[in-house]
Parts: C-alpha cells; structure tokens; sequence
C-alpha cells in the first residue's frame, strides 16, 4: 500500500487539517508521501517534511498552482497519483473542490467523508446528514478519499524527516482564474481545531446581538461559530456555520445558545465532547443532544454566565 | 444561451431516514421524495438568469429512476423549459452521473451547467466536479454569487475560510451553496403548464455510458446514540457542573 496526501496549506504554512489525513494513512498502512502544490510553497512543504510519518514531499511550485485552481491543480494530482493506491486529503472546502475532479481523471469513484477506516478498501461515511452510517467498499484500483478532520487525530508536525523532492509537472489548463478573496481576519482559534466553540442560532435576533456570542466567545478563548438559520439572516459571515452543509466540528465543549438543533445543525457538531444548550423552549431538539439544557432565555443567561466564568 | 441543470430525486428533507430492519441499506419505502434542496437553487438560478436575458433555454436532467420524472416535472413547474431523464434502476455514483451528463452535455452544448453543491441523502459533493473532469469545463463549487455573461462567469464561492471569487471560461460548472438565492413556489398555473413541456427518456445503454457501481454498500447502521443530559437550574449550576463534573473549563 502506498498512500498520498494532498496538503492543504497557505504557500506559507501547512494548515493543521492536513494532520488528520496523515493518521488516516496511517491506519490504512504503508508509505505516506504529501503533495504540497502550490506558488512560493517551499515553507509549506518545509512544515510538511516535519510532520512525522511522512516519506516524501512531492512540492509542485508553479504559478499554476496559486489558489489551488481545481483545472491545475487536479491533473497534476491524477498524474502523481496514478501511482499510488490511496489518495487522501482531509474534506475541507479546497479538498472537496479538487478530490472529485481529480478522482474522475483517473475514472475512480471517490469516497467522501470518511469517518473510520475498515480495511485498506472498507471505509465508514456518515450519510443523510449524519443520521446513519454507511459502510462502503470500493473495488477501484486507487481509493480517493476525503477524510472527516474530526474522525481522526492529528499526527504529529514536528521530529519527522521526510525529503523534499521537485515535481516540475506543469498543468495550466487556462480557463480559470483567481479574482479575490474575502478571508475573515480573527485572533480567535480556528473553529475546526478549537477545544471550545461557541455557538450562536436565530435567536440571538440580530448581527448586533450576535456580538454577545463573540464576547462570550473571546472571554472563553473559544471559537465562533453558527446556526444555518443564524447565517441565513445574516447574523453571522458563512465560513461560521457548523452542520451537514458547513463546518464539522468535536470540541471539548461546545455551547449551543438559542439554537433550536435542526437535524442538519446536529450533524456538523454532535460528536463534541461535552455539549452545552441554553435554550428557552424546553421541547428544542437540541436538549436531545446536550449533556447539559439551561432552559433560559439567553439574554439573561449570557451575562451572568460571562460573570460567572 | 443554454444552460444544463441536472437534478436528483431525494428523500425529502424533512423526513428522518432509518436503516432496513437487515441494514442493508437506508429504508426508503413510502418516504417523501422531492427535489434535492441544492438543485432546486440551481434550478431558480437559472430561471433568475432567463428572466434577465442572459440564458435562452433552461434543460433540466436527471439520472434515475422512472419516479424521477416527478422531480423533472418540477424543475419544469419552477421554470425549466424541457426536462430529460437518464432512466437507470442501477443505484448510480456520482461517476456514473457525471458520464451520462458529459454524454448530454456533448449533445446539448450547453454554455453552463448549474448543479447543487450536494445531495442530501449520499452527501457525496462529487458530481460537478467530476463533470468538470469529464468536459474539461472549468468549475466554481459552492457558489453564493453568479455573475453570468457571454464572456465568462464570475463566481463568488463560500470557502473555509470565508469568500472567494473566481473567473470561468465558458463552458462552466457551477455548483450552487445555500446562499446563492432563495426558491420560489411552482405556482398552480405553471404546474399544470409543466405537464404539456417536452420530457424526453434515454438510456445509460444509449448514451454509451457504463453506469457498474465502482463501490458496494456493505450496510448502514444508526449511529452511536447521544444519551440527553440534565437540565440545570441556573447559570450557577452549570458552571458548577462545567468545571466540576465534565472539566472542561477551569
């Protein structure tokens, strides 16, 4: 078995997400490899060569590759990983943009999301929005995977010693291109990877009173995140919304506050450690879920709580 | 302009799905089946795109079951201005789909092909990008602003994190986020309107496509059930737990 894992990264550094595809490779077996493609990416692929268990680093520094363009970036992936038998990255927005284009160049059927690993050709997957578990097997030669970051631990990001090779493969298909971005600036931690999220639904009522969620949040060194119906109206920006179409997430804590618990919300945050509600229907779903229900209104609630921590 | 919109027949949202009592696969008998939510703001995107001019004819898709035609109908009621269904009873991937739309697509030229992001029983998220791979159309997924014209799409797309904008040659994929736009109800007129629109069957077999499952479902099971907790007093009382009982907070 051999396994190669897409990095997802910033040219600049490795994004810790990474680290979960890793273990995952790690419990299929064999040698890991890591592409790390991208424009004035050798910092990254530095920060590759030290997480531990890697063998090499395939780094592809083009500036056709800038922005992970699926067109340019997905060739290069099916040329790499014609070679390969498991191609893996962990189901982040850029990895679920690029995997299934790279996938279906190598007339593969990719595996999204998957959250345990059976056998080298068995895998789990949560399906309808989490509210089973499927098990699939593939019969294709190379399995391309995606991995749910919260279904594996991260491995290790320093002491590895991993070679950097050069991949000068160049695919530039030309028919897309980066405009902009909008990238929302924060010093709170990122909300896949923090031990503590705060969560915020449509009840909260407004963007303005939505800043409750953010003190609370800041006051507990945790990460913001949001109901769909909180995004929907506008309350709070999209990268914040945890479920089934959003964010996956498995904090230590999480606090749910005025969140009724749609199925769909359940999904993305439901394998959380220790799950708080602040709700004041009694009957919301979310109290199904929750280890502890405050049945209150949250804005009496939200105060005294930021008080008392 | 022609734009391509496939859609897919899927247990409708509301509903809760539970194994077979033998957990061979989801039990879907008797369940409500609708449009899948993401391909219904596809559909409406391109509606909104005829209204304004920039898109001509509106082809709705869907590769499925002869049942799927009701899916179809509704694409037609919302908008759509012929409907054809790639009719298989093969429990078809993404991969499969993916190359019976190539295969329309090379029929149709369409100039855009507007999918939902997802589907919400598989939950796969595949099967634009793979058209994409199959055409060699560029491809914007998860888009929550499309600005479409004969020179190029302009796409503004929900990533982890926040926005992105990227611009497309045409032919393009875009796949549609929840925020590109909100649906509107089939009114009663165009339902029946719907029913006279051209609905056109093909086979896999006759778009020479090979649509073989490349993986198998071994079964599915619930999942680990969460036990409901307490319901505390107070703010006081939870934090007391918080720090004493699940130590999470010190």
């Amino acid at each position: 078995m051999s396994n190669l894992i897409i990095a997802e990264h910033d040219n600049a550094s490795l994004k810790a997400a990474t680290l979960n595809s890793v273990t995952a490779a790690q419990a299929i077996g064999g040698d890991i490899d890591i592409l790390v493609a991208g424009n004035a990416c050798q910092a990254a692929a530095d920060q590759a060569a030290q997480v531990v268990g890697i063998t090499r680093v395939l780094m592809a520094d083009n500036t056709a590759y800038d922005h992970a363009l699926a067109e340019n970036v997905a060739p290069l992936i099916a040329e790499l990983g014609a070679n390969y038998t498991h191609i893996l990255a962990t189901a982040t927005t850029t990895a679920k943009n690029i995997l299934p284009r790279a996938a279906a160049l190598l007339d593969v059927q990719a595996i999204s999301d998957i959250s345990a690993i059976i056998s080298s050709d068995t895998f789990e997957r949560p399906v309808y929005a989490g509210s089973m578990i499927a098990t699939v097997k593939s019969s294709d030669a190379i399995k391309v995977i995606t991995v749910r970051g919260t279904a594996f631990d991260a491995a290790v990001n320093e002491g590895g010693t991993a070679t950097i090779e050069m991949i000068l493969s160049e695919h530039d298909a030309g028919n897309s291109s980066f405009v902009g971005e909008e990238v929302a600036k924060s010093d709170r931690p990122e909300l896949t990877a923090a031990k503590t999220v705060v969560s915020g639904g449509r009840a909260l009522g407004s963007e303005e009173q939505f800043s409750m969620i953010y003190q609370l949040a800041d006051h507990m060194g945790a990460a913001v995140g949001a109901s769909r119906a909180a995004v929907d109206a506008g309350y709070a920006p999209n990268d914040m919304q945890v479920g089934q179409t959003g964010k996956i997430v498995a904090p230590d804590l999480y606090m749910a506050i005025g969140i009724s618990g749609a199925i769909q919300h359940l999904a993305g945050m439901k394998d959380s450690k220790v799950i708080v509600a602040i709700n004041k229907d009694e009957e919301a779903p979310i109290f199904s879920v929750a280890d502890y229900g405050l049945v209150a209104d949250l804005f009496v609630a939200l105060p005294d709580l930021e008080a008392a921590l | 302009m022609k734009v391509l919109v496939p859609v897919k027949r899927v247990v409708d949202y509301n509903v809760k799905v539970r194994p077979k009592s033998d957990g061979s696969d989801a039990d879907l008998a008797n369940l409500k089946m609708s449009i899948n939510p993401f391909c219904e703001i596809a559909v409406e995107e391109a509606v909104r795109l005829k209204e304004k001019g920039i898109i001509s004819e509106i082809i709705a898709v869907s590769v499925g079951v002869q049942q799927a035609q009701e899916q179809l109908r509704t694409a037609l009621a919302l908008g759509a201005d012929r409907a054809i269904l790639v009719v298989t009873d093969v429990a078809i991937e993404p991969l499969a789909i993916a190359k019976c739309l190539k295969a329309i697509c090379d029929k149709e030229n369409p100039q855009i092909v507007l999918l939902g992001k997802q589907a919400i029983d598989g939950d796969n998220n595949q099967t634009g990008q793979m058209l994409g791979a199959l055409t060699g159309y560029p491809q914007a997924t998860f888009a929550s602003e499309l600005t479409l014209s004969n020179d190029g799409a302009r796409v503004k797309r929900e990533v982890d994190g926040g926005l992105q904008t990227l611009s497309l040659n045409l032919p393009a994929i875009v796949t549609t986020d929840l925020r590109l736009n909100e649906p509107r109800y089939a009114s009663l007129p165009n339902i029946m309107k719907a029913k006279r629109k051209p609905l056109d069957t093909i086979t896999p077999e006759e778009l020479g496509v090979d649509v073989t499952p490349r993986t198998s479902l071994v079964n599915v099971r619930l999942p680990a059930e969460r036990q409901a907790g307490v319901v505390v007093e107070d703010v006081a009382a939870l934090v007391d737990k918080l720090k004493n009982e699940a130590k999470v907070i010190s």
